[in-house]
């Protein structure tokens, strides 16, 4: 994403030099765990709520809901256990704020606050953790966020992909938007932001045995600013979620049937990325299902739908949005498609985990 | 079994004494090998299935699809 | 009918049967390595796969299968080392870099797979890598439609070959078959345009009482088929009978190591495996559905102990399988029907 900051270069502080990749002792509590809070967690995410110091954190919200009229705060929370940890386009520190941020918005919240928590895995180098705190920190300032509460515990060695993270995150949800799952009517539109199946096929092309050379990017993104933006619009939004394990087909159906109405798109209506196409050809799968990280559905009344478009088409985010189909009365809880030949075919749920196929 | 689909050779090369080459897939570059096809060559089409090329797509006949997938599509 | 697993998977994603006049109605045939690989072979690549020794190779097709009580995916989960491969020559990479393991592949597939499978024994060989090992469950196409001819229930009127097998193979071979049974047999591709343009030349030569072996694939397939493939092919393999899983054994339908490559043999080279008993599921009738004989509504389990998400043989697992295709229309009749009430909305099904 060009609008995003890219921080590459991070130096291990002297105090961490000693020590190039995580041994048990910097989760025991002791000084080695100061150390590496001190030197690398604190500097990343430095502000006023860390500095407190405390066992919890007391956020003071006085200010926030007098500038935001609201009585109702949205609360989330993820782990993130991508592997590899670095990917064509982000990692798994990017992933773990953005999808916060945006589980967030999906609410239409304003996002507020976050948690951070670390799983380390004994041997992980101690570059690739500055890495990965300081890409958060930085995606932390372009989302708008702050970390206001964190953790680190160390596991052996065997146990745990190098790194897993749990962001928990909190918003405040302004009086007068309304936004469930459960709010999709017959008659309503359903939009996307973009194009489907970056980020699953970024990660496949750096997947071991399956590798592939490729310009596909993960689109790890904030998605709270374009969010903001087509609230201001309108505020009959009914339902927004994003597109992520299960991608496009997983959210329509987790919709059609928390609304208990039947969805019908047009395949061709979706955009997708000549090479992610091409990508999943070649393994056999198809981009419906495939995880997206900046990619979101939106169900709205047709009315504003094509004023939010326009909005949505402005914005970095979204310039490939598009309606891509319908909420009907018909087949309640079931999502149909409109395929490439005219034909129709039921998109169900995925099985299991997306396997590359030969046949 | 069946999942085949058409690349073009960008590059030929040996490895372990086989014949290689890197296909591109509309963007998407992938090695394959090219064993069964010694005629081919750097800009060939050819079917790929499980990594290896099949056969060299005949030109002539890949058009008169595509000619019959535009009819269809003037059609709608 | 169609043979090929891969064509009746773009004939359902893309909704082609319903588009077609009532009067054509496609059969799918069992052109589907995961749906016939035996039930005793799955057995036996879980027994191999559930070694601390063995790294297990495989095409991702073949993970969800269900065997006699696991499937691969559960040995996996239970701490098998079962890696999922794009090319066959990957299984010889990961046998250099494990010295201390003894790397199994997978080796299913039907005619088109059996070049890329054999190239993976040949260059083991050439290259002095010795562990590495082959589980060879290959079967072909011609010997599934002289059985499918020769029994009675099977109403068929046209093929459409496959086209991928034909590439590798040609299709001279169809050609006294298409003679013997009086039917048209015509090499068919995978798009939905393919396909369509295979059932108007079959079309065409019932409406014009003729029979022959026609080529709408000609962008791939020509009559001789890849002859430095059949040529490693024939120095690799050598025919046998083998079982269909659902069918039964069919005469000369398969594909086995030859001797002089014996050493590549997972079960020759692992001999606990071949005592293997299995027990198919008694509710499953899924040999019937891929003869077209049954259609899966017809199947007690249907839709009840057997779902995608829990199978109870290969024709729910795949996603061509004809079950799971049923099994998704099947829901979307329902949920018309209950808010239609006695009218029925128009569905294909």
């Amino acid at each position: 994403m060009a609008e995003k900051p890219n921080l590459i270069g991070w130096t291990c502080p002297r105090p961490l030099q000693n020590y190039p990749t995580i041994v048990l002792g910097h989760g025991s509590g002791g000084k080695m765990m100061a150390d590496l809070i001190q030197h690398l967690f604190s500097p990343a995410f430095e502000n006023d709520l860390l500095g407190q110091m405390n066992d919890s954190t007391t956020l003071d919200l006085t200010e926030t809901f007098q500038s935001i009229p609201s009585n109702r705060l949205a609360f989330t929370t993820d782990s993130f256990v991508v592997s590899p940890l670095f990917f064509p386009g982000g990692n798994i520190g990017e992933l773990a704020i953005f999808g916060t941020i945006n589980d967030l918005a999906m609410s239409g919240a304003k996002p507020l606050f976050l948690s951070a928590g670390f799983i380390l895995e004994e041997g992980l180098p101690m570059e690739m953790l500055g890495k990965i705190v300081n890409s958060m920190a930085v995606a932390c300032k372009f989302g708008g966020v702050k970390i206001a509460a964190g953790d680190t515990k160390v596991v052996n060695r065997g146990h745990g992909d190098g790194l897993y993270i749990n962001t928990s995150g909190i918003g405040v949800i302004p009086d007068g938007i309304n936004i469930s799952a459960k709010y999709a009517r017959p008659g309503d539109v359903v939009l996307i932001n973009g194009s489907v199946g970056d980020h699953g096929m970024a990660i496949m092309s750096v997947r071991s045995g399956l590798e592939f050379e490729t310009a596909i990017k993960s689109d790890t993104a904030p998605l709270n600013g374009l969010v903001d933006s087509m609230l201001e619009v309108t505020h009959e939004i009914h339902c927004l979620r994003d597109a992520t394990r299960g991608g496009l087909a997983a959210v329509l159906n987790e919709l059609a049937t928390a609304s208990n109405v039947g969805i019908e798109f047009d395949e061709k209506a979706v955009p997708i990325l000549p090479e992610v196409n091409a990508a999943c050809e070649m393994l056999g799968l198809d981009p419906f299902y495939i995880a997206n990280e900046g990619k979101f559905v939106v169900v709205m009344p047709e009315a504003k739908a094509e004023e939010v478009l326009f909005v949505m088409r402005k914005h970095p985010y979204g310039k490939d949005a598009a309606i891509i189909g319908k909420v009907v009365e018909n087949h309640p809880g079931l999502v149909t498609a409109r395929t490439s030949i005219g034909g129709m075919r039921v998109v169900d749920l995925p099985a299991g985990e997306l396997l590359p196929r030969i046949c | 079994m069946c999942l085949g689909i058409p690349g073009k050779v960008i590059e030929l090369f040996e490895v372990n004494g086989m014949k290689m080459a890197k296909i591109d897939f509309s963007g998407v570059v992938k090695e394959a090998c090219m064993e069964y096809l010694p005629e081919i060559k750097v800009g060939d089409y050819t079917l790929i299935h499980v990594g290896f090329g099949l056969s060299i797509l005949d030109e002539k006949e890949a058009l008169e699809t595509m000619q019959l997938l535009n009819q269809i599509a003037a059609m709608e | 009918m169609e043979v090929c697993g891969g064509q009746t998977h773009s004939i359902i994603k893309s909704g082609l049967d319903q588009l077609l006049p009532k009067e054509i109605n496609l059969v799918h045939g069992p052109g589907c390595p995961v749906c016939v690989t035996p039930l005793e072979l799955i057995d036996k690549a879980i027994a191999l796969a559930s070694r601390r020794d063995v790294i297990f190779t495989s095409f991702g097709d073949m993970l969800r299968v269900p065997g006699s009580s696991s499937d691969l995916f559960a040995v996996k989960a239970a701490g098998g080392d079962v890696r999922i491969l794009y090319s066959p020559l990957d299984s010889l990479k990961i046998a250099r870099e494990n010295p201390d393991k003894t790397v199994v592949f997978f080796g299913i597939g039907f005619e088109t797979t059996a070049p890329p499978n054999a190239m993976a024994v040949v260059q083991a060989q050439v290259q002095g890598i010795n562990n590495f090992a082959m589980l060879v469950s290959h079967v072909t196409v011609p010997a599934a439609i002289i059985a499918l001819m020769e029994s009675p229930d099977v109403k068929v009127d046209g093929f459409l070959a496959a086209g991928h097998v034909c590439t590798v193979m040609g299709y001279w071979e169809y050609e006294p078959l298409a003679q013997k049974y009086k039917i048209p047999i015509v090499v068919t591709g995978f798009e939905p345009v393919d396909i369509v343009h295979g059932i108007l030349k079959c079309v065409r030569q019932l409406e014009g009482d003729r029979y022959y072996v026609e080529n709408a694939y000609a962008r791939s397939v020509i009559r001789e088929g890849n002859r430095p493939a059949q040529a490693v092919i024939q120095r690799v393999f050598e025919l046998c009978d083998r079982p269909w899983r659902g069918i039964g054994v069919i005469p000369q339908s398969g594909y086995r190591l030859r001797p002089e490559f014996a050493e590549f043999d997972a079960e020759l080279r692992f001999p606990e495996i071949q005592s293997i008993e299995t027990k198919e599921s008694d509710l499953c009738i899924s040999g019937l559905v891929l003869q077209g004989r049954k259609k899966p509504h017809e199947c007690m389990a249907f839709g009840k102990e057997c779902t995608p998400q829990t199978p109870l043989g290969a024709t729910m697992v795949s996603t061509e399988g004809a079950c799971a295709a049923y099994y998704r229309y099947g829901r979307y009749a329902d949920a018309n029907r209950r808010i239609d009430g006695d009218k029925w909305l128009k569905n294909p099904i």
